[in-house]
C-alpha cells in the first residue's frame, strides 16, 4: 500500500495555515445532507462530533456507554498542555513543539506535532468559555504546573481531575447539539465493524449491547475517536471496558495499524497487590512536582521500614541519574529506572516492585495543607486502596500501561488508509511518536476533535456528490452484519471450561513479560509462539453464558478479548521488526554505554503502519519515513 | 475471609426480581468490592449459571458508572466514595452482604444490578451547558475570576452524575445532580448569560422525568462520592425564584419553591 502523509508544503511555521487555507469547502447549505457517524464520547469524539454539528453537518454519535460523560477521558488526572506562556517562563509554541518531538524521542510526525502545538492555545480558550473550572491563582488568572520532559510550567488542571472536566465541558457541547436536535446520539451501541463500499468507509455495524440487536449505519464519512487499547495488558490504569475492537475491526478492512508497539508504562501507579486484581490506579505524575522518588541504596534494607532507613542509605536514583530533569525525567525514562533499581533487588514492598515517593520533604517545606491543597485528593485515592497514609509514611509507587502511542495510521488530515474512515484521539498514533509526554493526550484528542476535524472533513466530504449515501441493503452491509452475527454465535457456542477473564489475564502476562518495558528478540519470539496458541485455546475452551438476546456482560467482553489476542501478536511483530530502542521501545540488544536507548536513524526512521493481509497471513509491513525539517535528530538527553 | 451476598437477580426489565443468595470463595481483604463480583461471577460461569451484572468501568470513582446499594446505602458503608472505591476489608468475616441496584422510578431497571440513568442526560440537554462555539471563544485569561468562585464552582463541578443522591432520596428527587451543574455554571462569568433560562428548564425537565420533590431530608448529600453540598440546592431555588419572576411565568407547584 503507498502511504500517502499529505504534508502540505511550505516552512513548518506555515503549513497548517497555508493547509486551511487551500482545502476545499463544503457549502453552509450543503452540510446537513451529509451524515457523519462519530464512533466514541471522550475529548476527541465529543469535541468533534459537537463541532461537527456546529458546523451544520448531521451527526450520529455512537458510544457503548450508557452516556457520554463515562468515557474513560474522565479519569485523567494530571493536566492539560497548551503553549500559552501565561508563566512568562520562556514557553512558546516552538518550545511545546519541540519538547513533544524529542519527548518521542523523534518518531512523530513533524508537521502534525506543530499543528498541535499550534492549536494547543485555543483548546484552553474554548474550555474556559463553556465553564471548565480550571484552577486559579488569588488574582484571578489561570494557575499551572510543570509535568515531565518539560522546564516551562505550562500545564493547565481542574484540582485532580483535569480530564473530567475537560469531559464534562466536551460532553456539554454535545449534550447541547443533542438538545438542538442535530447529534443523534446512540449510547449502550458498540460498533462490530467498518463497512467499506468500492474503497471508502460508508458506515458501521453497531450491536446494542441491552438488547444484542445488530444494526446497519450508513453515512458520508466515519470518525472513530475510541481510545486507546491499553488494555490487551489487562492491567492498566484503562477503566474496564476500554477496548481496541473498533480500530481493529478497520484494521481487518483495510485501515494500517502504526507502531502498535509503542505503549506507554506509566511510572506513578500503586503496585500490583494480587491476582484478583482487575485495575491499576494512576499516582499522577504531578507529584513528582513535590515527591522525590527513592530505594535504598542496598537491596539488604528493602524490607526495612522507610522511616527507619538513614538519609544518606538512600538512593534518589532520578536525582542521580538525571540531575537537570531530576524526578521530573520523562515517563519511559522514569519507569525503566524503577524497574533497573527494582531488577537490583532494591525494590520495596511486598512483592519487591515498588519504589517510594516521598513527600516528607515537601510537607517540612510547605506544610501539610499545602500539600493537601495540591494533591488532597489523590493521597485519599492512595489510603482507599492500600489502607496506608501517604502524608506520614512515602507512597509505594511502580509503573503499569497507562497509554498506547500506536493506533491507526493517519494522514495530516487525519484520515487513515481506508477513505473516509477518519480516527482521532488516542485511537490514532500520529503526534505522540515513541513516547508521549504527561498533559500532552488530552490536547491532542480536543485539538483533534475542536480545531482539525471540523476544517479537515471537509475536503473530504466537498469531493462526495451529496444524498450519495449508499443504502444499508447494499451486500456489503449485508455481508458485515452476517459476519457479526456469526460471531456471537460463535462465541456463545464454545461453551468450554474458563471464562473470559482467564484469557486475558494471560495475555496480559504474556505481553507484561515479551513486549513490556525491556524486549529482547528471544522473548518476542516466544510471545509470537505463546499468543497464537492461547487464541486457540480461547476459541475452544471458552465459556460465554447467556444468550446474545439480552444485556449479556461475559459476552461483550469476550468479543473485546478475542480481538485483543489478535492485537497482541501484532504488538510483539512491531517490536520484533523494530530492531532498535527508542522512547518507550526499549530493546535489550540495544542500549548505549549509559543504559540508555540506542537508537537507529539510519535504520528505523519510520512510522510502522501495518497492512491486515488475510486471516492466517502476516500482516505487510509499510514504512512512512520520518522526515525532520525543523527538529535535528538528536540523542534524547535529560542529563 | 469469606461473605455471602444477598444480590438482587433480574433477569431484564420487565422481569420480576428477586435476591438470590451466594457463598464467596476466600476473599483477600484488599481486595475491591466490584474485584470480590469479579470473582463470584467467575464461579458462577463455571458452574454453568449466569453471572450478576453490575455497571462499572473505571474502577477508580470518577466516571460514575457503577451503582450499588449496599447493605441499604448507595455506594457502601463509607463517605465520600463510589461503589468501586469499596474495599472487601470494611466488611466482618462471615457477614451477608445485601446488593441491591440504585431504585428510582426514573432509573427502571435493565438487569440485575444495572439501572437506565438515562433521564440525567435528558436533563442536560435542555440546559446544563454554556452556549459557545467552538473557536468563538476569547483569551482564556481575559476574564479573571475569583479562586474563591472558581474553587466554589470545582466542587460542585466534581458531580461523576452516577445518581446516588437519587437513589438515597425517599422522594427519589434529582435536585443535588440538578443544582450541581446549575451552581457550577452559576458561579462563573461565563454561565451568566443563560443562567436563569438554564435554570428553569433544567428544572422542569427534571419535574417532566418523574423525580421527586425535594424535602431537605440531606440523605443526598450523606451518599455523594464527591460531598456535593446542601447548599448548592438552595442557591438553585434562589435562582429558580428570580427565574419565576424574572420570565413572569408561573408553573405547577411554584408556590414550593424550586422542589421540583
Ligand atoms: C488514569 C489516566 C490518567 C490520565 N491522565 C492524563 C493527564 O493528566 N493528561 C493527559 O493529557 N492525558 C492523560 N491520560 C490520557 C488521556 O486521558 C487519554 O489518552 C484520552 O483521554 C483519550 O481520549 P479519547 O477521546 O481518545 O478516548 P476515550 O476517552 O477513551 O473515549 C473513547 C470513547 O469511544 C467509545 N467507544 C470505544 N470503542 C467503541 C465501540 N467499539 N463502539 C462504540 N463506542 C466505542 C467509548 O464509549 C468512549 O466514548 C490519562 C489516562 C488515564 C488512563
Ligand atoms: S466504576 Fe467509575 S466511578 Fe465506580
Amino acid at each position: 500500500m503507498k502511504l500517502e502523509s499529505k504534508i502540505p508544503a511550505g516552512p513548518l511555521e506555515q503549513k497548517w495555515t497555508k493547509h486551511l487555507g487551500s482545502i476545499r469547502l463544503v457549502n453552509p447549505a450543503n452540510k446537513r445532507k451529509y451524515e457523519i457517524i462519530v464512533v466514541g464520547a471522550g475529548l476527541a469524539g465529543a469535541s468533534a462530533a459537537a463541532s461537527l454539528a456546529e458546523l451544520g453537518y448531521k451527526v450520529k454519535c455512537v458510544i457503548y456507554h450508557d452516556t457520554g460523560r463515562r468515557a474513560h477521558s474522565v479519569a485523567a488526572q494530571g493536566g492539560i498542555n497548551a503553549a500559552k506562556n501565561y508563566q512568562n517562563d520562556g514557553d512558546s509554541v516552538h518550545r511545546l513543539f519541540y519538547d513533544t518531538i524529542k519527548g518521542g524521542d523523534y518518531r512523530a510526525r513533524e508537521a502534525n506535532v506543530h499543528r498541535l502545538a499550534e492549536v494547543s492555545v485555543k483548546i484552553i480558550d474554548q474550555c474556559v468559555a463553556q465553564g471548565v473550572p480550571f484552577a486559579r491563582e488569588y488574582g484571578g488568572l489561570l494557575a499551572n504546573r510543570s509535568f515531565g520532559g518539560a522546564q516551562v510550567s505550562r500545564t493547565f488542571y481542574a484540582r485532580g481531575q483535569t480530564g473530567q472536566q475537560l469531559l464534562l465541558g466536551a460532553y456539554s457541547a454535545l449534550i447541547r447539539m443533542v438538545g438542538a436536535g442535530s447529534v443523534e446520539m446512540l449510547a449502550h451501541e458498540e460498533m462490530m465493524d467498518v463497512v467499506v463500499i468500492n474503497g471508502q468507509a460508508r458506515g458501521i455495524i453497531c450491536r446494542n449491547l441491552l438488547s444484542g440487536q445488530v444494526t446497519r449505519h450508513s453515512a458520508d464519512a466515519v470518525v472513530l475517536a475510541t481510545g486507546g487499547y491499553g488494555n490487551v495488558f489487562n492491567l492498566s490504569t484503562y477503566g474496564r471496558l476500554s477496548n481496541c475492537t473498533a480500530i481493529w475491526r478497520a484494521y481487518k478492512r483495510g485501515a494500517c495499524f502504526a507502531n502498535p508497539c509503542f505503549t506507554q508504562i506509566h511510572p506513578t501507579c500503586i503496585p500490583v497487590s494480587g491476582d484478583y486484581q482487575s485495575k491499576l490506579t494512576l499516582m499522577s505524575e504531578s507529584l513528582r512536582n513535590d515527591g522525590r522518588i527513592w530505594v535504598p541504596k542496598k537491596g539488604a534494607d528493602a524490607k526495612r521500614r522507610p522511616g527507619d532507613i538513614a538519609e544518606e542509605d538512600r538512593d534518589y536514583y532520578l536525582e542521580r541519574m538525571y540531575p537537570a530533569y531530576g524526578n521530573l525525567a520523562p515517563r519511559d525514562i522514569s519507569s525503566r529506572a524503577a524497574k533497573k533499581v527494582c531488577d537490583e533487588g532494591r525494590g520495596v514492598g511486598e512483592s519487591g516492585l515498588g519504589v517510594y515517593l516521598d513527600f516528607s520533604d515537601s510537607i517540612r517545606r510547605l506544610g501539610e495543607s499545602a500539600v493537601r491543597e495540591r494533591y488532597g485528593n489523590l493521597f485519599d485515592i492512595y489510603r482507599e486502596i492500600t489502607n496506608e497514609d501517604a502524608y506520614k509514611a512515602p507512597m509505594r509507587i511502580f509503573p503499569a500501561v497507562h497509554y498506547t502511542m500506536g493506533g491507526l495510521w493517519v494522514d495530516y488530515n487525519l484520515m487513515s488508509s481506508i477513505p473516509g474512515l477518519f480516527v482521532l484521539g488516542e485511537a490514532n498514533f500520529s503526534d505522540h511518536g515513541a513516547n508521549r509526554l504527561g498533559a500532552s493526550a488530552l490536547m491532542q484528542g480536543l485539538a483533534d476533535g475542536y480545531f482539525v476535524i471540523p476544517y479537515t472533513i471537509g475536503d473530504y466530504i466537498a469531493g462526495i456528490k451529496p444524498g450519495s449515501r449508499p443504502s444499508t441493503d447494499a451486500p456489503e452491509f449485508v455481508a458485515a452484519e452476517a459476519q457479526v452475527t456469526g460471531t456471537v454465535q460463535r462465541l456463545l457456542s464454545v461453551k468450554g471450561r474458563q471464562p473470559v477473564s482467564h484469557f486475558h489475564k494471560r495475555l496480559g502476562k504474556i505481553l507484561w513479560d515479551r513486549c513490556g518495558m525491556a524486549r529482547n528478540a528471544r522473548g518476542l519470539e516466544q510471545g509470537l509462539r505463546e499468543i497464537p496458541a492461547l487464541r486457540e485455546e480461547f476459541w475452544a475452551n471458552v465459556n460465554v453464558p447467556g444468550d446474545g438476546g439480552t444485556l449479556n456482560q461475559s459476552l461483550e467482553s469476550a468479543h473485546r478479548v478475542a480481538d485483543f489476542l489478535e492485537l497482541g501478536e501484532l504488538l510483539c511483530r512491531d517490536a520484533l521488526s523494530r530492531d532498535e530502542s527508542c522512547g518507550c521501545h526499549f530493546r535489550e540488544e540495544h542500549v548505549d554505554a549509559e543504559g540508555e536507548c540506542d537508537r537507529n536513524d539510519d535504520d528505523y526512521a519510520y512510522v510502522a503502519a501495518w497492512e491486515y493481509a488475510g486471516e492466517g497471513k502476516a500482516p505487510i509491513l509499510n514504512k512512512e519515513p520520518l522526515v525532520y525539517e525543523s527538529a535535528k535528530m538528536v540523542k534524547r538527553n535529560y542529563k | 475471609m469469606r461473605v455471602n451476598l444477598k444480590v438482587w437477580r433480574q433477569p431484564g426489565p420487565h422481569a420480576r426480581g428477586e435476591f438470590k443468595t451466594y457463598a464467596t470463595p476466600d476473599l483477600n481483604p484488599d481486595m475491591s468490592f466490584l474485584e470480590m463480583l469479579d470473582v463470584v461471577n467467575d464461579e458462577l460461569t463455571l458452574k454453568g449459571e449466569e453471572p450478576i451484572a453490575f455497571a462499572h468501568d473505571c474502577r477508580e470513582g470518577i466516571c460514575g458508572t457503577c451503582s450499588l446499594v449496599i447493605n441499604g446505602k448507595p455506594h457502601g458503608p463509607h463517605r465520600a466514595v463510589a461503589s468501586c472505591q469499596t474495599y472487601v476489608r470494611s466488611f466482618k468475616d462471615g457477614e451477608t452482604i445485601t446488593i441491591e441496584p440504585f431504585r428510582a422510578k426514573p432509573f427502571p431497571v435493565i438487569r440485575d444490578l444495572v439501572t437506565d440513568r438515562t433521564a440525567f442526560d435528558r436533563i442536560m440537554s435542555v440546559g446544563g451547558y454554556v452556549s459557545v462555539r467552538t473557536g468563538a471563544a476569547p483569551d482564556a485569561n481575559s476574564i479573571p475570576i475569583s479562586k474563591i468562585d472558581s474553587d466554589r464552582a470545582m466542587d460542585a463541578a466534581q458531580c461523576i452524575g452516577c445518581g446516588a443522591c437519587v437513589a438515597a432520596c425517599k422522594n427519589a428527587s434529582a435536585m443535588l445532580f440538578v443544582s450541581a451543574k446549575v451552581g457550577h455554571l452559576g458561579l462563573l462569568p461565563q454561565g451568566q448569560p443563560e443562567r436563569y433560562r438554564r435554570v428553569l428548564a433544567m428544572v422542569n425537565a427534571m419535574d417532566d422525568e418523574g423525580f421527586g420533590n425535594c424535602t431537605v431530608t440531606g440523605s443526598c448529600a450523606a451518599v455523594c462520592p464527591k460531598e456535593i453540598n446542601l447548599d448548592f440546592i438552595t442557591r438553585m431555588n434562589r435562582d429558580y425564584l428570580v427565574a419565576l419572576v424574572q420570565e413572569g411565568v408561573g408553573r405547577k407547584g411554584a408556590k414550593e419553591g424550586a422542589g421540583g
